[in-house]
């Protein structure tokens, strides 16, 4: 499965939403979130990215979240959402 | 029992997440119309993650984009097999649409293992070609669950302008609640789109009603109480229906092949039309429906 290929994005800013942004990038993972609940839930939400990001066999890329209070399967669809645009894929 | 529809747009997570908790029979989650054409892609995944992982809590219809879109194979790959309760399907106008699309859905349920025919069809019917070829295209296959009137796009069809009182799409409605009753299957009548006009809402509501309509859809939460009381039986009419099958059980045991009720002949339609208005009470839940 070829790695990102070039920067993504998906989601809103809009409440409930997240917005996520996926960038080609050597060496490894990193992901940046930004979240109302970081404190509480900002683990589950990385779990939840890094689950979707192995499904897809993504191995490189630096992934920002800014979650707006977005539901699990939300800010798991929008992370999936911008890994298909990065690996190439259209609508 | 789908009294009421409610559109949600497909790509709107604030919405989506308040769907179980808005009152509507059936949610429609829209991958058509509401969604733009360059988030098509975030839509599919967005409704198919929230049909997996959230109960709505009431039946829920996928929009799905139409045949010539060429969107359709991509939303049904997603869609099917979080197993809704139907998938709408646009700008169905004839009985070959209906075909086509049986046949895709054959061989995607085929290769999922899911049960073929269990994913249900509700064709919109939205141009002239759909609304003439209503009866053919209710026909067309066991998937489908009812016809549904779109009036914005059939009024647009038909060059002429959409009114509240609706006279354009008459001949529209009629046709779409014979075919589907000749066909055995359900009517559902198109959103009342002002949504800050309540009383005409109910006029619409009741108007659907009185041609046979099962129920009818709504792009706004604020009209779905509305339509619920409007296409669920009065006390009244349940009252009357349990009368009427009390003196028709009373004229078995009489043996007697005719009997009135406050001095209307009681005759087979109407003890058929009183089942009917027990089952509706039964079904939901109503006070005297048991």
């Amino acid at each position: 499965m070829p790695d990102i290929i070039q920067r993504a994005t998906a989601g809103t800013m809009e409440s409930s939403d997240a917005y996520v942004e996926i960038e080609p990038r050597e060496g490894g993972l990193e992901i940046q979130l930004e979240s109302v609940v970081l404190y509480q839930y900002g683990q589950d939400i990385e779990q939840s990215v890094r689950a979707v990001l192995l499904e897809y066999g993504v191995e490189n890329a630096l992934v920002s979240i800014v979650d707006r209070g977005a539901l699990d399967c939300v800010i798991r669809a929008r992370v999936e959402t911008a890994i298909r645009r990065g690996k190439g894929g259209r609508p | 029992m789908i009294r009421s529809m409610l559109f949600l747009p497909g790509n709107t997570p604030n919405m989506l997440i308040n769907g179980d908790v808005l009152g509507a029979d059936a949610v429609i989650l829209d991958l058509e119309d509401a969604v733009s054409p360059d988030e098509k892609d975030a839509a599919r995944i967005l409704v198919r993650n929230a049909l997996s992982r959230m109960g709505f809590g009431c039946q829920t219809v996928v929009r799905v984009n139409s045949l010539d879109s060429g969107l359709l194979d991509g939303d049904l790959e997603e869609i099917v097999p979080q197993r809704p309760t139907a998938l709408m399907l646009p700008k169905t106008s004839s009985r070959e649409d209906i075909l086509e699309t049986d046949r895709r859905l054959t061989a995607l349920e085929a290769r999922l293992g899911l049960p073929t025919g269990s994913a249900r069809l509700i064709p919109l019917l939205e141009t002239a070609a759909g609304i003439e070829n209503a009866y053919a295209i209710a026909l067309a296959s066991p998937r489908i669950l009812g016809l549904f009137l779109g009036a914005e796009d059939l009024s647009a069809d038909l060059r002429c302008k959409r009114t509240k009182e609706g006279r354009e799409i008459d001949y529209a409605r009629h046709r779409i609640v014979m075919a589907a009753r000749a066909a055995g299957v359900e009517a559902f009548d198109t959103p009342f789109t002002d949504v800050n006009d309540d009383e005409g809402l109910l006029a619409d509501a009741q108007y659907a009603k009185s041609l046979g309509f099962t129920g009818k859809a709504s792009i706004s939460p604020r009209h779905v109480e509305g339509i619920n009381r409007v296409f669920s039986p009065t006390p009244a009419e349940i009252a009357y229906a349990r009368e009427v099958l009390a003196v028709i059980e009373e004229a078995k045991r009489q043996g007697k092949g005719a009997i009135s009720l406050h001095g209307k002949m009681v005759d087979a339609p109407i003890v058929n039309r009183a089942r009917q208005t027990l089952d509706a009470a039964r079904a939901l839940g109503l006070s005297g429906g048991e």
